[in-house]
Formats: structure tokens, C-alpha cells, sequence
């Protein structure tokens, strides 16, 4: 925002100038991250579809890239049903609130170092107060629908969300301590240098078992697998999204794509180091431009693809389990991290000796894993072929 | 409380488990096949579209008693004995006049019961199986030809049975599924040919 | 008085109470098949529920009496069509036991090698679908995978993927092509080696499955009991009841293995856990058996598979009943001949998945409807063997 104003000429009136350095990065984000869910629904198809050992889509376009397009015109001329006794105004109203809730924490993120719309210096406090919005939309989307079951579907998405928030905000809380400061452009320079000093690894292994209760919580906040009870397709209630078809349909889908990636933004800046390179700055010096708009995108769009990896991988909770796991499990280690680490931050060392070395060498150790397990299975995919193919002949 | 933290230590190791599996399925064979640029090659005994040879039928009226769903109907009269004598591939002469042959392919339950009682083994079923039709009446296939070309001279020397049954769609010693047998069947089949 | 569990609870109680009456129709992508379960609900949890069958009805024993011994094949293929090679063997087996015909030990072993394969592919349904109601949709497809890879072993053999009309009455309709026992070995090797292993990693040792299982759906044994409950469902509970131990058939005595049973780990016996973990195992002692089947096969010398098949099928005056291990538990042929005719003169069907359908009314009371749905799948039921 203040880039804008900066480049903007001298001459205009104030209110002109300020209202275009709000709306001009406002026009390019929204613009950006509405393409998003184009991407991520068809790497989800094509990763669900690999994992299964099947191929995803692959006719509309080459290697079915333009299946999200398709399904997107499809679900726009599809014939928008009103249920009858529905209330029309909320019935309108809900899916403008649920995109709001995932649209609006955009604002805040920052995309580089003077890449942000606005750094807010309660930044982090804005993004969960913003996200929940959606979840106003949730249960105006049940109620409206004038259906029993969308509205116990509703109800259940709305208790699960929020109830997940809880310790999701504890596990931010603890961030927050250690940097001192809820903006969320200081939590990255906090974590500047290189893989090391990110906030992941400090206070080793207090602050990964922190990621992991955020990570957790913020996926049952998207209704994602093992938490989807709420949109199932095979329990009986079909959730709060029933009654909607067509173009109502497409931006509920929206925004839980969006959401997915806002949660997914949010946890790499806040524990993944943000647009910060892993690398330690003298090594990427001599590159010509700064490429963090693309490190902080690409740490989202690894831990998107955590999410679908398991989706894919485990069942789903019940909804009892669901609150159980909420209450009993995530919300107790989550407030034990809070006292430690605040006491750890008031009274004691500013980072655990260990921090650094660990850091390095799970990061390495981890990425080596996978890929040395990907050489390998892409190695016997090759030797089945093989294999099939000599059986053959 | 131990059992708390034994129930978390599980869960997060299974889920990990469940994950390492995933990951290695990334990147393993796709099985699919793009239908219809690729086909699976079916096997020689495959049971699909039936095909009957009309030359060699005697008019025997086996396969019909055989069907158990009833999708095969025979019309067959003798031969007058002035006609001259005709014979079918393996030596039988054909006494019967079969003027109406009709197999129901949407009744057929694709049994393959048909093709065993068969003494001249005209009848048999093939690896076709790409013939759908939007209308249902197609299914009905006549195989009766008003004017077909029958063996007038015995192939086989009167004193030979003839040809032991075996059942026609099954050729010894494939190693590993062949290629599905090109010698389909003419497009004789549909009704009003 | 109509007999609708709505009239019933208004007749039961005067007190206007909370409770839903929900349908799960005939047509949902967790009922097996076509059943449509009626629950009468209190908020999540259902007071009572009362299945409603017979969507799949198709006059099966009469139409065995209309067509002839040989021609009730195709359609006791159609019955249960996930794991048709065990209908088509109970009835051969009814019918050979009714003549009297006694098969050669080569036809026992590709009829064992046969049923097992079967064996397999129907547990691979059973589990695969099982995952996928509770959520876990990958295991559903690795295990169609190898399903698709026995068919294939089925449609070389026989020509048919699904329905085969494989077992005849005295023999089989085709010998194994060859290179029968290479292929076998090779699936074998894949399933023991890739895919069972990942089955117990992704689905069964998972914590969320287990939890979502493990207490739900409890089935005490003298419950199941009397409610005639047969195969993995009663091993589940704890009983060891298999008939190819008890009352071996068709060579089944020469060959080693476990009869699976349901052992509790993680809640009371009897579980829906318990009854998949069966399911999972018993995949494994098929392989078991395979193995060693394949092996006297291979040793054996090739003999007519056609050899003691009657010209015409026409027994003596007389009635049998016959049953035999089909995957979903005990399948019994009861047949009546009258000794004059080339049709059979009834055909009765015991089938397994009826009698666990029959004991679900109880098991569901008091569950949340979400574990109606892991009843159901635990108890695997194909609709098309309860209707027939």
C-alpha cells in the first residue's frame, strides 16, 4: 500500500490517493488469489489421482488442466435453486460471507518486504478475528436453507470451527511471545537469515509440536479431511451446503479453497519464515531480483499439499472424536505451551543452544527422506513396467 | 494419563505411516487406461458378442434348449427331398430348412452355454464388446440368410464322424493374453440386413 | 394398523417427543446395494431402525425351476455378483452330492484355487468400500487394483470377468489356459509382498479407523449366534466357525491354514473393527492357500476338467442340502429333484448376508447415524444375495 502511494504523482488530492493505493492492491490480490482455487482443485484431482494409482483428469485440455474451468463455467450455468420457505436474503446473503471471511485476511499477509496491502500492527489478531466471518456464513447458510439437515449440518460445522479455534489461537499466541509483536511483517524479519532461525525449530521441540496443533487446528477450521463430517458425501447429513447449487455452489468451493491457502499463508509466515529464503542471505545475493513473493507462495502451496496429502490418507473423525480431539487433546498441549514458552520467553534464553543444529538437520533430514523414498518408487514404477511389458511379450 | 499420551504417540505415528504410503504411491504406476486410445487386449476365450456361422447351422435346436434366459428362436422345416443334399463345415449333412434364426443379444446373459451343445460348432462367442446401440431393436440379430451358399459336396469322407466337440473359443497354449481374435465377426448381424 | 415405525412410536407415547424419522432410501452411496433403512432418531443417536429389502428381487428359485440343472448356473452367478465363483461352487457341489458324482483331485484344486482367488477379490469389495464409507478413499482403489488384476486372471481362464459360469455341475467349462500358475505366482507375489502389507499400514493399523470402529457395532457371541450369523461376521465375534475346517469340502482338508478370529485389541470382541480385521487376515490366509495350491496344480498333470460331466443332468428322486464357504459366510443350496424331470424341481437359497441383515435391528440402537453407515459395511451385505 505505501509502495503505491509512493509511486503515485504528487498532484492528486489525498483522499484520491489514499483511496487508490487501497484499491489497487486490493484489485491485484484479489484478482491473484481468485485464481487460486483454479490451481488447487486440479492439483487436488491429480494428486488424489496418483496416490490412487489412477491418472485424474486428462481429457478436457491437455493432461486436463482445463477441468477446474470447465467445472467453474459448468456451476455458473447451472440453474440457481431457491428452496421454497427459504429465506431469500440470507440464502443470498451466506456465501458472500463465507468468501468475505476467506478473502478478507489477505490484506494483512505480507508477500515481500513492502509487499503488503496494509501492515496492520495487529495483524495476526486481524486474521483470526476475519476468518471468523465464515463461520456467521455457515450457520446463515443452514438456517436459510429451511432444511433440518443443512441446518444440523451447519450447527456441526459451526461448533467444529469453533471449537478448533481455540487452540489454533494458542499455538499463535505462543509466536507472539517470542517476537513480541502482533504485526505480521515483524514476525518475518524475526525469522530472517535462513532456514536456522525460523520459528519453527526455536525452543526445539516446543515450537514444532506448536506448528503441529496450529496446522491440525487450522485444518478442521476448513472443514478438510479428517475433519470433513461437515461436507461428507457419504453420511447421512448432508451438511450445510445442500441446498445450494450452481453459482452459489461454486463460491462456497471457492472459499474453502481460499481459506485452505489463507491458513496455509499464515502458518509460513508464522513459522516457516514467510517471503524469507531458507537460504542464508550471502548465498542469494547475486540474484538479480527478490524472490519473495515466490518463497512465501511456495511454502503455502507445500503445506496445501499437506493438506491433500492427508485428505487422502486418512478416514474421517466422527463428530464426537472431532470435539474430543478439540477439547481434550489439542486445547491441553496447547496451553502448556503457552505457560512455557511464556515463561521460557520472560525468564529464560532467548533460544534453546540446540535450535539451530536441529532445525538444519530435520529440515535436511525430512526433505532427503522424501525424496530418496520418491527416487525409489518412481525407480520401481519404471522396473514394473518393464516387468509388464516382458510378461506381455 | 498414560494412556492419553500412549493414544497420541499412536496417532501420530499411524497417521505418518498412512502418509509415508501415500507418498510412495505418488509417484508409482497409474493403471489406467485411456479408453479409447488405449484397450485392453481381452483374451481369445473372451465371452462377448455371440456369432453364429449360418452355412454350418443343422437347424438341431440345441442351443435354443440350452439358453436358460431364452434368447435364441428357431424356425426350421424340413427339407424338401427333392433339394439337393447339403452339408455343413465338418461333414453333416443339413437336413433342415432354417428359415427364421434370431439371437436376442440384449436378453443374452453371455453364459456361453449355447456354444457346448452345438454339433456343428457354428455358434460361439467372440471378444467383441464394443456394440452398443441406442436402440434396442438393433440387439436382435438374424442370422438366417435368404440365400446363403451351402456346401453341396461332403468336406469330409462319409466314413469319418464327425469332428469331436471342442469348445470353439478355446485355442491351446496362450502364454499370456493375445491380441483379441481379428477374425471378427462380418457385419452381418444387426436386424433388417 | 400400518406397521411404519412412525404409526408404532406415535402409538407407543403419548409425549411428543424430538424424534425424526429418517429414510435412507434405496439409493445412497453407503448402503451396499439397494436398501433402504428406515431410523427412527432421537437428535443423533437412533432409537430404532428397520431395514427394508427386496429392491433386488429378481425370482431366482423360480426361475431354477424353470430352467434345467446346467442352466441355474448363470444365475446363481448373478446372486452375489462380487464373489460369484462361490455361488456357482455350493450349487455344483448340491447338485454333485444329490447325483453322486465325484470329481477328479485336479478339478478339487482349480476349484480351491478358484474360490480363493475369489476370496480375495471379494474381501478386496468388502474392505475397500468398508474404507471409503469411514472416509479413507485411497485403500479402496489399491485394492480394486488388485482385484482387477484376479479378474483378469478369471477372464483368461474363463472368458468372463464378473458372472462365469465356471463351475458345472461334475466339472468346470474351461481348463486353465497356460501359463496359469506363472500369472497366479506373480499376483501372488504382488499381493504378498505390496498390497496386503499397505492394507493393514493405510487402513486397518490406522488410529482414526480404529477409533471410529472399534467400540461400535459390538456383536456378543451368543448373539450372533442366534441370529445366524456366518463367516467373517461370526469369526469376528470371537467364534473360530469356518466350514472349510469343520466340514472340509472340495479337497480343502489337504491344504494349511488359520481360521481368522476376531480377537478384540482394541474394544470388546465382536466389533465392527474385529469383523474387518477378519476380512483383512483372511485375505492373507487365501494367499496362504494359494500358494499351496498352485503348487499341487503345478505338479499335477493336466486331466479333462470335462471328464465326469453328466450329458444330462437328470438325478434320481431325491433332496439335498449343501453349503459351503462363499466369502460372505455360510451359503447353502437346499434342492429338490423329483426324478423325472431335467429341472430342478425347487431351488432354495441360505444366504448368508439375510441372516446378517436380520440381526441389524439390534446392533443399531442406540448408535449415531454416522456409525449406522460402519454397521452396515462391517456386515457386508450384497443386496443382491439377501433379494435374490
Amino acid at each position: 500500500m505505501d509502495v503505491v502511494y509512493r509511486l503515485l504523482p504528487e498532484s492528486l488530492p489525498s483522499w484520491i490517493a489514499v483511496a487508490l493505493s487501497a484499491a489497487i492492491p486490493a484489485i491485484i490480490l484479489i484478482t491473484l488469489m481468485a485464481l487460486g482455487p483454479i490451481l488447487y482443485v486440479y492439483a487436488e484431482r491429480k494428486i488424489s489421482g496418483f496416490m490412487q494409482d489412477r491418472l485424474g483428469p486428462m481429457r478436457v485440455g491437455p493432461y486436463g488442466l482445463l477441468q477446474t474451468i470447465a467445472d467453474a463455467i459448468k456451476l455458473m450455468f447451472k440453474e440457481a435453486i431457491y428452496p421454497a420457505g427459504a429465506d431469500k436474503v440470507l440464502f443470498i446473503l451466506a456465501p458472500c460471507l463465507v468468501v468475505l471471511g476467506a478473502f478478507l485476511p489477505f490484506v494483512v499477509i505480507p508477500f515481500g518486504k513492502y509487499l503488503v496491502t496494509a501492515d496492520l500492527n495487529v495483524g495476526i489478531f486481524y486474521v483470526t478475528a476475519v476468518a471468523s466471518l465464515s463461520t456467521v456464513g455457515l450457520i446463515m447458510a443452514g438456517w436459510a436453507s429451511n432444511n433440518k439437515y443443512a441446518l444440523f449440518g451447519a450447527m456441526r460445522s459451526a461448533a467444529q470451527i469453533v471449537s478448533y479455534e481455540i487452540p489454533a489461537v494458542m499455538a499463535l499466541l505462543t509466536v507472539v511471545m517470542i517476537v513480541g509483536s502482533l504485526s505480521l511483517q515483524d514476525i518475518v524479519a524475526v525469522q530472517a537469515g535462513g532456514l536456522q532461525n525460523w520459528l519453527l525449530f526455536r525452543y526445539f521441540p516446543l515450537m514444532p509440536v506448536a506448528f503441529l496443533v496450529f496446522f491440525t487446528a487450522t485444518l478442521a477450521e476448513c472443514n478438510r479431511a479428517p475433519f470433513d463430517i461437515p461436507e461428507a458425501e457419504s453420511e447421512l447429513v448432508a451438511g450445510f451446503h445442500t441446498e445450494y447449487s450452481g453459482f452459489f455452489f461454486a463460491m462456497f468451493f471457492l472459499a474453502e479453497y481460499t481459506e485452505m491457502f489463507v491458513v496455509s499463508a499464515t502458518a509460513s509466515v508464522l513459522f516457516l519464515g514467510g517471503w524469507q529464503s531458507p537460504f542464508p542471505r550471502e548465498w542469494t545475493a547475486w540474484f538479480p531480483i527478490r524472490l519473495s513473493p515466490l518463497w512465501l507462495v511456495g511454502k503455502a502451496w507445500f503445506l496445501i499439499f499437506v493438506h491433500m496429502w492427508l485428505r487422502w490418507t486418512l478416514p474421517r473423525l466422527r463428530v464426537d472424536q472431532l470435539m474430543h480431539v478439540a477439547w481434550k487433546v489439542l486445547l491441553p498441549i496447547s496451553l502448556t505451551l503457552v505457560l512455557v514458552i511464556g515463561a521460557l520467553v520472560t525468564w529464560g534464553p532467548n533460544r534453546f543452544p540446540w535450535d539451530q543444529l536441529a532445525g538444519v538437520v530435520l529440515s535436511i533430514g525430512i526433505l532427503a527422506y522424501l525424496v530418496l523414498t520418491a527416487v525409489a518408487a518412481w525407480r520401481s514404477r519404471a522396473r514394473r513396467i518393464k516387468e509388464t511389458a516382458e510378461m506381455a511379450a | 494419563m498414560k494412556k492419553w499420551f500412549k493414544d497420541l504417540w499412536e496417532g501420530f505415528y499411524t497417521v505418518l505411516v498412512g502418509m509415508n504410503i501415500t507418498w510412495r504411491h505418488l509417484f508409482n504406476t497409474n493403471v489406467t487406461l485411456q479408453y479409447p486410445e488405449e484397450k485392453w487386449q481381452l483374451p481369445p476365450r473372451s465371452r462377448m458378442r455371440l456369432f453364429m456361422k449360418y452355412e454350418d447351422c443343422i437347424g438341431c435346436g440345441q442351443c435354443v434348449r440350452a439358453c436358460p434366459v431364452s434368447c435364441i428362436y428357431i424356425k426350421a422345416e424340413k427339407r424338401p427331398t427333392t433339394s439337393p443334399a447339403i452339408f455343413a463345415a465338418n461333414g453333416q449333412p443339413i437336413k433342415l430348412d432354417v428359415s427364421v434364426f434370431d439371437i436376442d443379444m440384449s436378453l443374452c446373459c453371455y453364459c456361453n452355454l449355447c456354444t457346448y451343445p452345438c454339433p456343428t460348432d457354428c455358434i460361439y462367442m467372440t471378444p467383441e464388446y464394443e456394440f452398443a446401440n441406442t436402440d434396442l431393436t438393433q440387439h436382435l440379430y438374424r442370422f438366417a440368410k435368404p440365400n446363403a451358399k451351402f456346401l453341396t459336396v461332403n468336406p469330409k469322407t462319409p466314413a469319418t464322424p464327425p469332428a469331436p466337440k471342442t469348445p470353439p473359443a478355446a485355442p491351446p497354449a496362450p502364454a499370456a493374453p493375445a491380441t483379441p481374435a481379428s477374425g471378427a465377426p462380418p457385419a452381418t448381424a444387426p436386424a433388417g440386413a | 394398523m400400518a406397521t411404519n415405525l412412525w404409526t408404532q412410536s406415535r402409538q407407543e407415547d403419548d409425549l411428543d417427543t424430538d424424534e425424526m424419522i429418517v429414510n435412507m432410501g434405496p439409493q445412497h452411496p453407503s448402503t451396499h446395494g439397494v436398501l433402504r433403512i428406515e431410523l427412527r432418531t432421537d437428535g443423533e443417536v437412533v432409537k430404532a431402525a428397520r431395514p427394508h429389502i427386496g429392491y433386488l428381487h429378481r425370482c431366482f428359485e423360480k426361475h431354477a425351476e424353470n430352467v434345467d440343472y446346467p442352466g441355474v448356473i448363470p444365475y446363481t452367478d448373478r446372486m452375489d455378483y462380487v464373489a460369484s465363483m462361490g455361488n456357482s461352487l455350493g450349487y455344483a457341489l448340491a447338485v454333485e452330492k444329490l447325483m453322486g458324482i465325484e470329481v477328479s483331485p485336479y478339478v478339487q484344486t482349480i476349484r480351491v484355487i478358484m474360490a480363493e482367488l475369489q476370496r480375495i477379490a471379494s474381501h478386496c469389495v468388502a474392505v475397500g468400500t468398508y474404507g471409503m464409507d469411514i472416509g479413507a478413499f485411497t485403500p479402496f482403489l489399491h485394492l480394486l487394483r488388485d482385484r482387477e488384476k484376479i479378474l483378469d486372471l478369471f477372464e483368461w481362464t474363463c472368458g468372463a470377468r464378473l458372472l462365469y459360469n465356471y463351475n458345472w455341475v461334475g466339472g468346470l467349462s474351461h481348463d486353465v489356459p497356460d501359463g496359469f500358475v506363472k500369472a497366479c505366482r506373480q499376483f501372488l507375489r504382488e499381493f504378498d509382498r505390496i498390497t496386503h502389507p499397505e492394507l493393514m499400514d493405510l487402513l486397518i493399523g490406522n488410529k482414526i479407523f480404529v477409533k471410529r470402529t472399534a467400540r461400535v457395532g459390538v456383536c456378543p457371541v451368543d448373539l450372533a449366534i442366534s441370529y445366524d450369523l456366518t463367516g467373517p461376521n461370526l469369526r469376528g465375534s470371537g467364534l473360530p466357525r469356518d466350514l472349510r475346517k469343520d466340514e472340509p469340502y472340495c479337497g480343502y482338508e489337504r491344504f494349511d491354514f488359520q481360521v481368522c478370529v476376531g480377537k478384540g485389541e482394541f474394544g470388546p470382541v465382536g466389533s465392527c473393527f474385529d469383523r474387518n480385521l477378519v476380512r483383512a487376515l483372511e485375505m492373507a490366509e487365501s494367499a496362504k492357500i494359494l500358494h499351496q495350491a498352485v503348487d499341487a496344480l503345478e505338479k499335477m498333470e493336466r486331466a479333462d476338467v470335462k471328464e465326469k460331466v453328466p450329458k444330462r443332468v437328470k438325478p434320481a428322486k431325491g433332496e439335498v442340502y449343501s453349503r459351503s464357504e462363499a466369502p460372505r459366510g455360510q451359503l447353502g443350496y437346499y434342492i429338490v429333484a423329483d426324478g423325472t424331470a431335467v429341472n430342478p424341481y425347487r431351488v432354495k437359497v441360505k444366504s448368508p448376508c439375510f441372516t446378517a441383515m436380520s440381526v441389524f435391528h439390534i446392533l443399531s440402537k442406540g448408535m449415531y447415524i454416522a456409525d449406522i453407515i460402519a454397521l452396515i459395511g462391517s456386515l457386508d451385505v450384497v443386496l443382491g444375495e439377501i433379494d435374490r
